[in-house]
């Protein structure tokens, strides 16, 4: 009984909810090195240097892949189509996304612009324009520049409302409710759709491709396409190593130390 | 002459200390690029910010008030602060980055057509151009930008620069927003205040932080009880990514790449083997404590102070140390 009443049978308000339009999603995506990678400095002063650095998807974007999987599957209908800006070398990342389920990826061809937070939106959103969107979602921040900018950009370009940072989404009756974590407290946030979301670690389990996966998605269509020709606002003038710390002291073994340890902090670091 | 505009973040009444150090660092930037600095703050019932915001160091304050706003819209705050953003002539904007700052300025950027730093730990005015430097690959690197147009806009690491309360007088302006309620997309209806007297980790002036060598989820009353022997409002919890992953503590509490990136006065490293993605977080604190059973351990290369022993042993020890040298 309980399967029929799911599926909406001789349940009006469930059938109409069942036969709502499909649910569009576009996902943002980024290639980014491992967290675990050493950084280093290329020679160049501005960027780093990529030998030995293991590339990914960036983390927070694996959120915005699963949750864009689930709100397909809870719609019944619809696409998930990811898009990166960026090169070839962007390919393996786009390979991943459909091998955990999305239908289809668009690589828009930055042509090496060395593109900021300001000509990366604007590229995005020039090509969202162009496609259906019921939702936007896109990890809520990359873990290389750590600008975090994408989603609230991509917001205003698109004239839409956004919700960053989400750890919790719901949807009910064309509206998303979302909460997520500000200083101290959890706010609860909602508007309606077409919205754009940024995910959070936290929010669902990213999926694992399977085999099927990904054989599949090496059928899948990846259309590759000239990225909107945007100048960035801004230019990487150096890249640095952070500045070292002195060597510390070690002050001692076990809670014996702790005498010497508080007497540091208080006259000599002077935190107490 | 142009204006450094700072966008302030008033919540309950009160505007936070990240906003009064963006003001402090738009004053310095004023003087060296000779502007004057604005203060915008969005929100209702602002009269007790606006005071607040008067010495801050500013040379003109603008509220934009509305019951509206009593509660915080990304869309909606973004649509006010377009209504009068364009006419202060701006030549930098500038906002914490605080939960509210990261989810408004970027939008706030992408109206305007400009660029953007995020998480800037020093601000730069060079040639005629204004930029930032950030920390990139959470902080495994540091990256400098300047602007190629203007206005420029960033948001400040909190605890990072100086608020100078207490001076000036600025001249004050209340405008109202030309729309209302009924033209926001994106609304908060509800925060929930966090149980206790908590700190926000990125706010708190020390972090305890614990990790794997706490061996189980129930001993991490270790470090809860080294936090509050700093005293009521002072110290925050932390943990390492490790123990977030196994489940013991929340998300929220990580430290680290995929975490939160701190900065307080001091940080206690307790059981935490110093994985390059934590090192990452809290590399910057102004002093580092480890407590690790391993000598050879990483985080004994950025602490300023260690000590090699056991967990269960040394923090309760400390924790009856500090609150001893807290009472006087």
């Amino acid at each position: 009984m309980a399967a029929a009443f799911s599926r909406g049978r001789g349940n009006p308000a469930v059938t109409d909810r069942l036969r709502a339009r499909p649910m569009n999603i576009v996902v943002c995506v980024k290639r980014v090195p491992a967290t675990d990678s050493k950084i280093k400095v290329a020679a160049n002063g501005v960027s780093i240097d990529p030998t030995g650095v293991e590339y990914v998807l960036n983390p927070y974007d694996e959120f915005a892949v699963e949750e864009a999987l689930k709100l397909k599957e809870a719609a019944g209908t619809g696409s998930v189509t990811v898009v990166t800006l960026g090169s070839a070398e962007s390919q393996k990342i786009l390979r991943d996304t459909l091998a955990m389920g999305a239908d289809q990826a668009v690589l828009l061809r930055d042509g090496g612009t060395a593109h900021d937070a300001y000509s990366t939106a604007e590229c995005l959103a020039a090509h969202i324009k162009t496609v259906p969107h019921d939702v936007v979602l896109v990890g809520k921040q990359a873990v290389d520049t750590d600008n975090g900018q994408l989603g609230p950009r991509l917001a205003g370009l698109l004239g839409l409302p956004c919700i960053t940072e989400v750890l919790k989404l719901t949807l009910a009756d064309g509206r998303f409710t979302a909460e997520r974590d500000i200083e101290g407290a959890r706010e609860v946030v909602t508007c309606g759709l077409p919205a754009v979301i940024t995910t959070q670690k936290g929010l669902n389990t990213p999926r694992y491709a399977n085999l099927k996966g990904i054989m599949a998605a090496k059928k899948k269509p990846l259309q590759e396409i000239d990225a909107a020709a945007v100048t960035p606002a801004t230019t990487v003038t150096s890249l640095a190593m952070p500045p070292e710390r002195p060597p510390g002291k070690v002050l001692g073994e076990g809670a014996a130390a702790v005498t010497a340890l508080v007497d540091a902090l208080r006259n000599e670091a002077k935190v107490l | 002459m142009s204006n450094i505009v700072v966008v302030a973040e008033a919540r309950g009444g009160k505007v936070k200390r990240p906003s009064l150090e963006a003001v402090g660092a738009a004053v310095e930037l004023a003087t060296s690029a000779s502007a004057k600095v604005v203060v915008v703050v969005v929100g209702n019932d602002l009269a007790p910010a606006v005071e607040e915001l008067k010495t801050s160091g500013a040379h003109r304050v603008v509220a934009i008030e509305s019951p509206a706003f009593t509660n915080y819209s990304g869309d909606g705050y973004a649509k006010a602060l377009m209504e009068v953003i364009p006419g202060l002539d701006a030549a930098a904007i500038l906002m914490p980055h605080s939960a509210m700052g990261k989810d408004l300025m970027p939008r706030v950027a992408a109206l305007l057509g400009a660029g953007m730093v995020s998480d800037a730990i020093a601000l730069h005015f060079e040639g005629g151009r204004f930029g930032a430097t950030k920390p990139v690959y959470a902080g495994k690197a540091y990256q400098k930008a300047m602007a190629d147009k203007s206005p420029f806009l960033a948001t400040l690491r909190p605890n990072n620069f100086e608020a100078k309360p207490g001076s000036g007088s600025a001249e004050v302006e209340t405008k109202a927003p030309s729309f209302g309620a009924d033209q926001l997309a994106a609304i908060v209806t509800e925060v929930v205040a966090a149980a206790g007297d908590r700190v926000p980790l990125q706010e708190a002036k020390v972090v305890v932080a614990g990790g794997r060598g706490l061996k189980a989820p129930e001993h991490f009353h270790l470090v809860e009880d080294l936090a509050k022997a700093f005293g009521p409002g002072k110290a925050a919890v932390g943990a390492s990514r490790a123990v977030v992953d196994a489940g013991w503590r929340p998300h929220r509490e990580q430290v680290g790449q995929t975490g939160k990136v701190v900065a307080p006065t001091l940080y206690i490293a307790a059981g935490i083997s110093g994985a390059i993605q934590h090192l990452a977080g809290m590399r910057t604190a102004r002093c580092i404590v480890a407590i690790n059973k391993d000598p050879e351990a990483p985080i004994f290369k950025v602490a300023d102070y260690g000590i090699v022993g056991d967990v269960f042993e040394v923090l309760p020890a400390l924790t009856k140390a500090i609150e001893a040298a807290t009472k006087h």
